[in-house]
């Protein structure tokens, strides 16, 4: 992991670096990932992937309304709203 | 009254003795004048929690009160809980007002339990030492100066500290049982599917399952009755019936097969460890139960496998935090990104950052084949680990850490050692399965020791049951910190 690759890595994961932050970045993943090549040794031919314990699959149901509208209760959270809208700085020129 | 546990807790009430009033009260006095030497809370509902004791006490007055009633009980900050702050420790979620309460938290309300308030944890339940918190670390009541485990080190200290006569925790790695070992109480992580999900804020959604952690394993049963469930809002909830887990408390042990995986008692752990869960062991072999040396095979690749899954999955889960529809969002955004990137950058702290970063880096194109598939193919060879090993045995015994609690400090400059914490833990997560901790003695310098027991899937009632009946024979879970007795 050099400098380029945490600026990339900051930029998928939508966190801000700072500049005098990437060296110790850098290292403390580096040494995380030293750690996950141990799987590189595990012999995994033919093992199918596991994603849930029980392997279940996601339920369906029917597709009525359950939720009432909670919207003012909802965005009271909001670091910013207008007439039911979240606010966010200008997208488009 | 703060050394009764949760069923004495129960009689006591029913029986008159005290009010929940002056319970609830009780326990309020010894947050406001002990809480500050273990900052085991985060948000403490005084008004709130006399309310529910009054309205619990008509209950009881008239007879009706269901099985809780009047329990004050406290739920770690990652349960959301309607018009009360959940901050889940981090800046991010600091002015977080939840509009709606998680299952189990309406389950405890049903159940007339009081809340107290909400206990401390590592920020995003990322952490085994409660360290990450944004605010601030927990003291173990044992010794002040040593982490109480994490990362539900707020709900283990609050028990261990006896500020609440129960505690709700989430278990995503050993969040549950690690605390609980390092504190000297009993920590239950139940079966994946169990307990819901909903109204808990997600960490690995895959391996997340809430718990308790109690005085005893009769405690943890009272809890399990109230926590279980199917839910039709969690979609990997379990559709299993439930049990009434406190009926088989005091079933014999005397047919019980325990394995004990050679891998648990090798490199790094402990000595005194060793010895005290090896003496408990032999406990249970003096109970009548049968004793077997079993092998999981792929255990040392249980943290490299958790530490892709997990960051993998946090790092999608914590995607929501965009400083646009809750949580903290920066000052004087330039545009969007900016807004995205800074926003995330101030409200979380350094471990959640980096596992997002990690977990972002295992899913990123050229390399998800080479890390988060392959993760995913040890994870199964791990549950056929214990596939086999529940073939011949009803319980799995070990450690639940390998060491005891350990200074403040003392591992934070160092992530890797600090994810070695939960080698015995981890894998009972990958494979979704439920586990206990137990107190198993103090070692030579008072430090508590757990022993963890792991069961075949929903097979909580015979861990309960094992646990209790340990408990009927030992002392270890009713030692106290020597500041708190």
């Amino acid at each position: 992991m050099d400098a380029e690759d945490i600026h990339k890595l900051a930029q998928l994961a939508r966190i801000n670096i700072d500049n005098e932050m990437i060296d110790e970045v850098a290292a403390s993943i580096t040494t995380i990932l030293a750690l996950v090549d141990q799987l590189q040794a595990a012999d995994t031919e033919g093992v199918a992937p596991m994603s849930h314990p029980m392997d279940a699959v996601q339920r369906l149901r029917a597709d009525t309304i359950t939720e009432p509208n909670q919207r003012e209760a909802l965005q009271a959270n909001a670091p910013a709203t207008a007439e039911g809208l979240f606010l966010v700085p200008k997208v488009i020129d | 009254m703060h050394s009764l546990t949760i069923a004495q807790l129960m009689r006591g009430l029913r029986q008159k003795q005290f009010s929940s009033l002056e319970l609830t009260q009780h326990y309020l006095n010894r947050i406001n004048t002990l809480d500050r030497h273990y900052n085991s809370y985060i948000s403490v509902c005084e008004q709130q929690a006399l309310e529910q004791a009054q309205a619990a006490d008509r209950q009881l007055a008239g007879g009706t009160g269901p099985s809780l009633c009047g329990i004050p009980i406290a739920h770690k900050d990652l349960f959301c809980t309607e018009g009360v702050r959940t901050s889940c420790g981090s800046k991010m979620l600091d002015n977080f007002v939840p509009p709606y309460s998680a299952t189990i938290v309406e389950h405890c309300q049903a159940a007339g339990a009081v809340m107290l308030g909400k206990t401390n944890m590592d920020e995003f339940a990322m952490g085994s030492s409660n360290e990450n918190s944004y605010y601030g670390a927990v003291n173990n009541p044992w010794q002040r100066d040593c982490v109480p485990g994490g990362s539900s080190g707020g709900s283990a200290a609050a028990m261990a500290a006896q500020l609440a006569a129960g505690t709700t925790a989430s278990d995503t790695g050993g969040s549950i049982r690690q605390p609980a070992s390092f504190c000297g109480v009993t920590g239950l992580k139940p079966t994946y599917g169990r307990v819901s999900r909903w109204g808990m804020v997600a960490y690995a959604s895959s391996l997340d399952q809430a718990g308790a952690i109690t005085k005893t394993a009769e405690d943890a049963a009272l809890m399990l009755n109230v926590l279980a469930g199917f839910d039709s809002k969690d979609s990997t909830s379990i559709d299993k019936d439930t049990p009434d887990y406190t009926q088989t408390l005091d079933d014999s042990i005397a047919d019980l097969r325990i394995g004990v995986p050679a891998e648990y008692f090798g490199d790094g752990l402990d000595a005194e460890v060793a010895s005290l869960v090896e003496a408990a062991i032999k406990q249970f072999e003096a109970l009548g139960a049968t004793i077997k040396a079993v092998s999981l095979p792929h255990t040392q690749l249980a943290v490299p496998a958790y530490y892709v899954i997990a960051p993998a999955e946090c790092s999608a889960n914590l995607s929501r935090f965009d400083g646009v529809r809750y949580g903290h969002r920066c000052k004087d955004p330039e545009n969007l990104q900016d807004l995205y990137q800074r926003s995330r950058a101030e409200g979380f702290g350094e471990e959640v950052k980096r596992r997002i970063m990690v977990g972002a880096y295992a899913l990123s194109a050229g390399y998800y084949d080479a890390y988060y598939r392959k993760a995913q193919q040890v994870r199964r060879l791990i549950k056929q680990d214990y596939d086999a090993v529940f073939a011949e045995v009803d319980l799995i015994a070990g450690p639940t850490a390998p060491t005891p609690a350990f200074g403040i400090g003392a591992k934070t400059q160092d992530p890797v050692s600090m994810y070695l914490e939960d080698i015995y833990t981890l894998p009972t997560n990958l494979a979704g399965l439920p586990g206990i901790s137990i107190p198993c003695g103090l070692t030579q310098t008072g430090k508590p020791v757990g022993l963890q027991l792991t069961a075949h899937y929903f097979a909580e009632a015979r861990l309960l049951n094992a646990a209790h009946r340990f408990q009927q024979e030992t002392d270890f879970h009713q030692l106290t910190a020597p500041e708190i007795a």
